[in-house]
């Protein structure tokens, strides 16, 4: 499991539009890099990460290999009702990660 | 005597000769690393493939980005667009393209008026000095973008892996 750390307020209040920054450890081998001896490294990168606020999605990015190494995303969205937050990132490989937070909105 | 010190000339020559072959195995290989730049046709389609016929006009999209990187591997980049965000009018996509990366498109991402705010942040590669064009795709089908120029001191895929 590659580790992940979130940034995202405990609470906040209904409504308000709070920043959701993520960073997840991953290489992001962009597959245009050669050994010394010449040979080309394999492709291996996340290529997606959504997020879902209770079930319903309200995030997605795709990315390529021009995203640097631990990508890090920052996005915005609206505090609706308390619940979890679930961030997922899949990739290249079989990658798969998935957080879940709790959030409280008053 | 005179043999022992020509076995010892000989074996010194031959020595050089295994560091000289040595030597330059190991850079050719550097030499021939990194990758080549999309070519001006690439970052068109790539484009193209997004914005379909549409016409892309510049304005409302803010790509804030470092004019002077030193490290080519990480760089700050944060892509804000000026919009209301509500559900007739807001932000579907956002899409960054570096012109001069072997693959030109760099990350999309979908939004809505769930967003609230059209503002995402992340950390790109770059291959070398180059325009950065941030896209972004309206509710009302239209494309705006915004396009900064970064000087790279030392351009990412550079690195050999051992």
């Amino acid at each position: 499991m590659a580790r992940a750390l979130i940034n995202a307020p405990a609470r906040a209040r209904r409504g308000e539009v709070i920043e959701i920054k993520t960073l997840i450890s991953h290489v992001m081998e962009s597959g245009f890099r050669f050994t010394t001896r010449g040979e080309a490294v394999p492709r291996d990168i996340i290529t997606a990460f959504t997020a879902a606020w209770n079930g319903e999605e309200i995030f997605r990015a795709q990315l390529y290999p021009g995203i640097a190494a631990n990508p890090f995303i920052t996005f915005h969205t609206v505090a609706t009702e308390s619940g979890t937050i679930e961030l997922t990132w899949t990739g290249d490989n079989g990658f798969s990660a998935t957080e879940r937070i709790g959030i409280t909105v008053e | 005597m005179a043999d022992s010190e020509r076995a010892r000339t000989a074996s010194r020559r031959d020595v050089l000769k295994i560091a000289g072959a040595l030597a330059a195995g190991c850079a050719a290989p550097s030499i021939a690393v990194g990758p080549a730049a999309a070519t001006p046709a690439d970052v068109q389609a790539a484009v193209a493939r997004v914005i379909g016929d549409a016409r892309l006009n510049a304005g409302k999209v803010k790509l804030d980005i470092p004019p002077l990187v030193e490290n080519g591997n990480t760089v700050p980049c944060t892509v804000t667009v000026e919009s209301p965000m509500t559900a007739a009018d807001h932000v579907k996509a956002i899409h960054v393209f570096a012109e001069q990366n072997p693959q030109p498109y760099v990350v999309s991402v979908a939004l809505g008026p769930r967003a609230g705010r059209a503002s995402i942040s992340t950390r790109i590669r770059l291959r070398d000095t180059q325009n950065v064009l941030a896209v972004a795709e309206l509710s009302d089908g239209t494309f705006w973008s915004d396009r900064a120029n970064v000087i790279v001191t030392i351009g990412a895929c550079l690195e050999d892996v051992l």
